[in-house]
């Protein structure tokens, strides 16, 4: 997709050497902790105006993580959130509120992120009540009016969220999203709950929402698929640090990280003969415990390409092999043009080498 | 423009019927399924009755002509000075002493009635503070009161009262705290856990990335979902506490005499039951009646509100 | 496994400590006068003064608390204001009439109580079942004194009408000198201080145990060709019961309480008597002794509820 009309490259959220660690064990004394969870270790990330940057990353990669912590919904470990060029990483609450009505959230689970016992239309104006934009018949009406937009009845203004459907709730949490006029909207798996014909009509509203107000989205999905239909640009994390950056063609076309090419293997495609001909990368073992991380590159106990270097030392997120800097990639051996990664082997001891190599040889040539 | 939605037709449709925009919330829709439940409402209206008799223990107590305390030597008991049988005069019989059992018993039911649901009430307001500072601030906060209240609900509550008792005198007062004593942690217990979980809830975070501050989330996300098991609870905890009002009065450890308890009825009786069957039977009857018809209520709540959960017990001590 | 033994045994010990200190703060701070009872209603200020420096109420606060926990630690309760015997003695002597009361009914409990509740649960809906909520119905509205009253009456007085005396209506008869009468005679006091206990307990497992037989890991056991007995039993069972034990560490305090009720209208002359006793005769050092060792009872009884959970479940132990 080419650079679409409307995205400037002035930076609106720019994060930068984020970290968020959770204490594990529970130790009444806080100075006491077992261990943590490395959610997020260290990610610069920028987001820029009018775009979609896309966020992908299976559980446990620190994606959604990342999310709360853009929106302050966490409050960070170590690095900075930089909203429209103003640092919001240690703000108070009072202090946040200015910036909450130009960023907000749009969550996943349609069920859980609406109130049982509020009417619809009180929960779309919540906003404009916390914030006293709007009151009384000023509040219903602009109520009315966002519940349109997002394509609900504005007579169900008084309706409770179990009498919505699926997509109808994920409607009502994007009209709440958007009820103060936000700049930018961090949207956590907003399709993931949702049946998959359901999926394209919120991701069009999205899509057209994005157009006819001037919005910014930071889209965050493990769906591969679902990402490269509505995002400009692509990350893509791995066990709390990013493995590659790039424009979405660039990406599903050129991956460079071997992480992320055997995830492009695996998604589904549509035509069968292609599906036969095509070779799953199959990735040995299974991510390894976000609270004791592999040591170097956190990819290479499962790497088909790893080599001794990648347990020494952790690549850096920069471009590789001549790709511009639009298109970074923490490897060390990033996978280079016409490499077919289904067939490499590991230069290392990995947890589970012998399994992988008899899955390989086995599912070769067809899908599992 | 907008983007319409499947089922947007037959959803719109019905909105143009009048008045049919209105939305039926949880607590409307439980309160239609406990109507319709036929158990319930009759423990509904049997507490009912049993509240208006209690309120109507003087004018009952005038009109029979016999008061709570009036002795009747001459009337009220045989020659060898035992209970007289229900008659003409004694509705429903006399005790040791010549009392109309009637009269007493509808005095009695003050008190049990007072004590049930004062008691529970402070208990509920006092479980619910606790339990939900436990629960949503969590921490070393939490940690002591969750400790606190396991200990104090593994209690011996008897014993606590027979300790106050003898220090202080038994009196209306003292019955009542040590039952709200008893009732609060279990509420409060319940309330930690559910503000626990719903602390969780995506639209608490909502709330809070909206700008919600922390007063805003409790009153308006957190407290209206964690009513529910509240209200279930304090209706099963009442027949708890009236039944332990009754075993403190049995005892002599409750209101004093000559005030009329249930439990001290049945205490008194236990001397006679051979020859005057009247005497235990007709305070057994209304205690009974009492707390089933609360424990059935109870259990009608809960399925009003929670059709889904199964059948389990029932919440509360003895 | 140790350190979580280790770590109970101090929390328990804390708890025996609050409580010395509440019992001293509520018998000894709080305003009321023993001197003054003892000493009896005709006394001079002189007399109760004296009184008042016998029992050393008239030495300040913080000595009187060291000599207090001092004399606890050496088992030194006191002795009794109404009859002058030692505390201790007199609790001694009637632990056993308690003792075989509580154990007994708590073993009565819990078997009927799970046994009825596993019934319920393979057979969902059946006359078992149905009755089984009934009877929890009933338990949850009755005081125990009146499943006591209940017995006697038609279990004792019936019976006795038609000729029949398989029940007494009280008294106790020491285990020693009589192993039939003993239990011939605790009998009905058992069952009202089980009645309302297992009742409850009974739906608590059947829940549980419906909760359970739900699961896949039973499932498989199934269809493994184990018999349905065995599938229950073995490994249904261990996990039902976990909530079972936890809540029979709450109950065992309201255990207590029943056994005051039960010895009181069953004329055993046990602990619970004796504490209900000393209340009329405002015999404080009775009061005393007997709140520190159903505490003491309580926090050492919970520690093996406790002990039994890990046992059950080995996912409570921190490896």
């Amino acid at each position: 997709m080419a650079q679409r009309a409307g995205v400037t490259g002035e930076v609106l959220l720019r994060l930068d050497g984020v970290v968020k660690y959770f204490p594990v064990g529970r130790g009444i004394f806080p100075g006491r902790d077992t261990g943590a969870v490395h959610a997020v270790d260290g990610v610069s990330l920028e987001v820029h105006r009018g775009e979609t940057l896309g966020l992908v990353g299976e559980t446990g990669s620190g994606k959604s993580t990342l999310a709360r912590c853009a929106t302050r919904l966490h409050t960070l470990t170590a690095g900075r959130v930089i909203f429209d060029g103003h640092d919001i990483t240690s703000l108070s609450r009072r202090q946040l509120r200015p910036y909450r009505r130009q960023l907000q959230m749009v969550f996943q689970d349609p069920y859980g992120s609406l109130n049982p016992h509020r009417r619809v239309g009180s929960i779309i104006g919540d906003p404009l009540a916390v914030h006293g934009v709007a009151a009384g018949a000023a509040r219903r009406r602009r109520v009315q009016e966002l519940m349109e937009l997002v394509g609900l009845n504005p007579e169900h203004y008084n309706r409770f969220p179990a009498e919505f459907s699926g997509g109808q709730r994920q409607r009502v949490g994007v009209a709440r999203a958007l009820v103060l006029r936000p700049r930018l909207i961090v949207c956590d798996e907003p399709v993931s709950a949702l049946d998959v014909s359901i999926r394209a009509q919120i991701l069009n509203l999205l899509a057209d929402l994005q157009r006819e107000l001037d919005l910014t989205y930071l889209f965050i999905s493990h769906d591969l698929s679902v990402v490269r239909q509505v995002s400009d640009r692509v990350a893509v994390m791995y066990l709390g640090k990013l493995a590659e950056v790039a424009p979405t063609a660039e990406l599903y076309r050129r991956p460079r990280h071997p992480y992320v090419a055997a995830l492009l293997s695996a998604v589904p495609v549509a035509d069968p003969d292609l599906a036969d001909r095509r070779e799953r990368i199959i990735l040995a073992g299974d991510p390894p415990s976000p609270i004791h991380p592999p040591a170097g590159c956190r990819f290479h106990p499962r790497c088909p390409k790893a080599q001794p270097g990648c347990v020494d030392e952790a690549p850096s997120l920069v471009p590789r092999g001549g790709d511009g800097a639009e298109h970074p990639a923490a490897c060390h051996f990033p996978v280079e043009p016409g490499e077919d990664l289904a067939h490499e082997h590991a230069a290392i001891d990995q947890p589970d080498q012998e399994a992988a190599g008899r899955d390989r040889s086995r599912v070769a040539g067809g899908t599992p | 423009m907008t983007v319409t939605a499947p089922g947007q037709a037959a959803a719109d449709a019905a909105a143009a019927r009048p008045g049919a925009v209105q939305g039926r919330g949880p607590w409307r829709l439980a309160w239609e399924r406990l109507r319709r439940d036929p158990v319930a409402v009759a423990s509904a209206v049997t507490l009912v009755l049993i509240a208006v008799a209690a309120v109507a223990a003087p004018v009952v107590a005038h009109a029979v002509g016999h008061g709570p305390d009036d002795q009747y030597s001459d009337i009220g008991l045989t020659p060898a000075g035992l209970p007289v049988g229900p008659s003409r005069t004694f509705l429903l019989g006399t005790d040791n002493l010549g009392r109309d059992l009637l009269v007493r018993i509808l005095y009695g039911a003050r008190i049990s009635l007072l004590v049930g649901v004062v008691a529970t009430l402070l208990a509920t307001v006092a479980g619910v503070v606790v339990g939900l500072a436990a629960g949503y601030l969590g921490g070393l906060v939490d940690v002591v009161l969750a400790r606190f209240m396991d200990m104090v609900l593994s209690f011996p509550y008897l014993l606590l009262a027979i300790a106050l008792v003898s220090v202080f005198g038994s009196s209306l007062t003292i019955s009542m705290l040590v039952i709200a004593f008893f009732s609060w942690a279990a509420i409060g217990r319940v309330v930690r856990g559910q503000a626990l979980s719903i602390r969780e809830k995506e639209y608490v975070e909502a709330s809070w990335s909206v700008g919600s501050g922390p007063l805003r989330l409790m009153f308006v996300d957190i407290l209206p979902n964690l009513l529910a098991p509240v209200l279930v609870l304090a209706t099963l905890l009442v027949p708890a506490a009236i039944v332990f009002e009754a075993t403190l009065s049995f005892l002599g450890l409750g209101v004093p005499p000559p005030t009329p308890t249930w439990g001290g009825m049945l205490s008194d009786s236990l001397a006679f039951y051979q020859v005057a069957w009247w005497f235990p039977l007709f305070p057994g009857l209304a205690l009974l009646a009492t707390t089933l018809a609360f424990n059935l209520l109870g259990d009608g709540v809960r399925d009003a509100l929670d059709p889904t959960a199964g059948r389990a017990t029932g919440g509360g001590g003895r | 496994m140790v350190r979580f033994l280790v770590r109970r045994v101090l929390f328990g010990l804390l708890v025996l400590w609050i409580v010395s200190g509440a019992v001293f703060v509520l018998f000894f701070v709080a305003p009321h006068d023993p001197a003054r009872l003892i000493a009896g209603r005709l006394a001079t200020p002189q007399t109760v003064a004296l009184v008042n420096h016998r029992l050393g109420l008239d030495r300040p606060l913080p000595d009187q608390y060291a000599s207090f926990i001092w004399r606890l630690l050496h088992g030194d309760l006191g002795y009794s204001y109404y009859s002058s015997a030692p505390v201790r003695q007199l609790l001694a002597s009637r632990l056993p009439v308690t003792a075989s009361l509580a154990l007994g009914g708590a073993v009565l409990w819990l078997v009927a109580g799970i046994g009825v509740g596993v019934a319920a649960a393979r057979r969902p809906r059946s006359l078992v079942d149905r009755g089984g909520a009934v009877l929890m119905l009933a338990g949850l509205s009755m005081p125990t004194f009146l499943v006591g009253l209940l017995l006697i009456y038609f279990l004792f007085f019936r019976l006795h009408l038609a000729g029949i005396d398989l029940f007494p209506p009280g008294g106790y008869v020491p285990l020693t000198q009589d192993p039939a009468g003993w239990a011939q005679h605790l009998l009905l006091p058992w069952v009202t201080l089980a009645a309302v206990t297992a009742a409850t307990y009974s739906r608590l497992t059947r829940s549980s145990m419906l909760e359970v037989l739900g699961e896949d890991y039973i499932r498989t056991a199934r269809s493994k060709g184990l018999t349905e007995d065995r599938v229950v039993y073995r490994h249904g069972l261990r996990s039902a019961l976990t909530p079972v034990v936890t809540q029979l560490g709450v109950d065992l305090g309201t255990l207590l309480g029943g056994v005051i009720v039960t010895e009181q209208v069953f004329g055993l002359p046990g602990l619970g008597q004796l504490a209900w006793q000393s209340v009329t005769t405002q015999d404080q050092p009775v009061i005393i002794g007997t709140v520190l060792v159903a505490s003491a009872f309580v926090v050492v009884a919970n520690l093996l509820v406790d002990l039994g959970y890990a046992l059950l479940d080995p996912r409570v132990r921190p490896s």
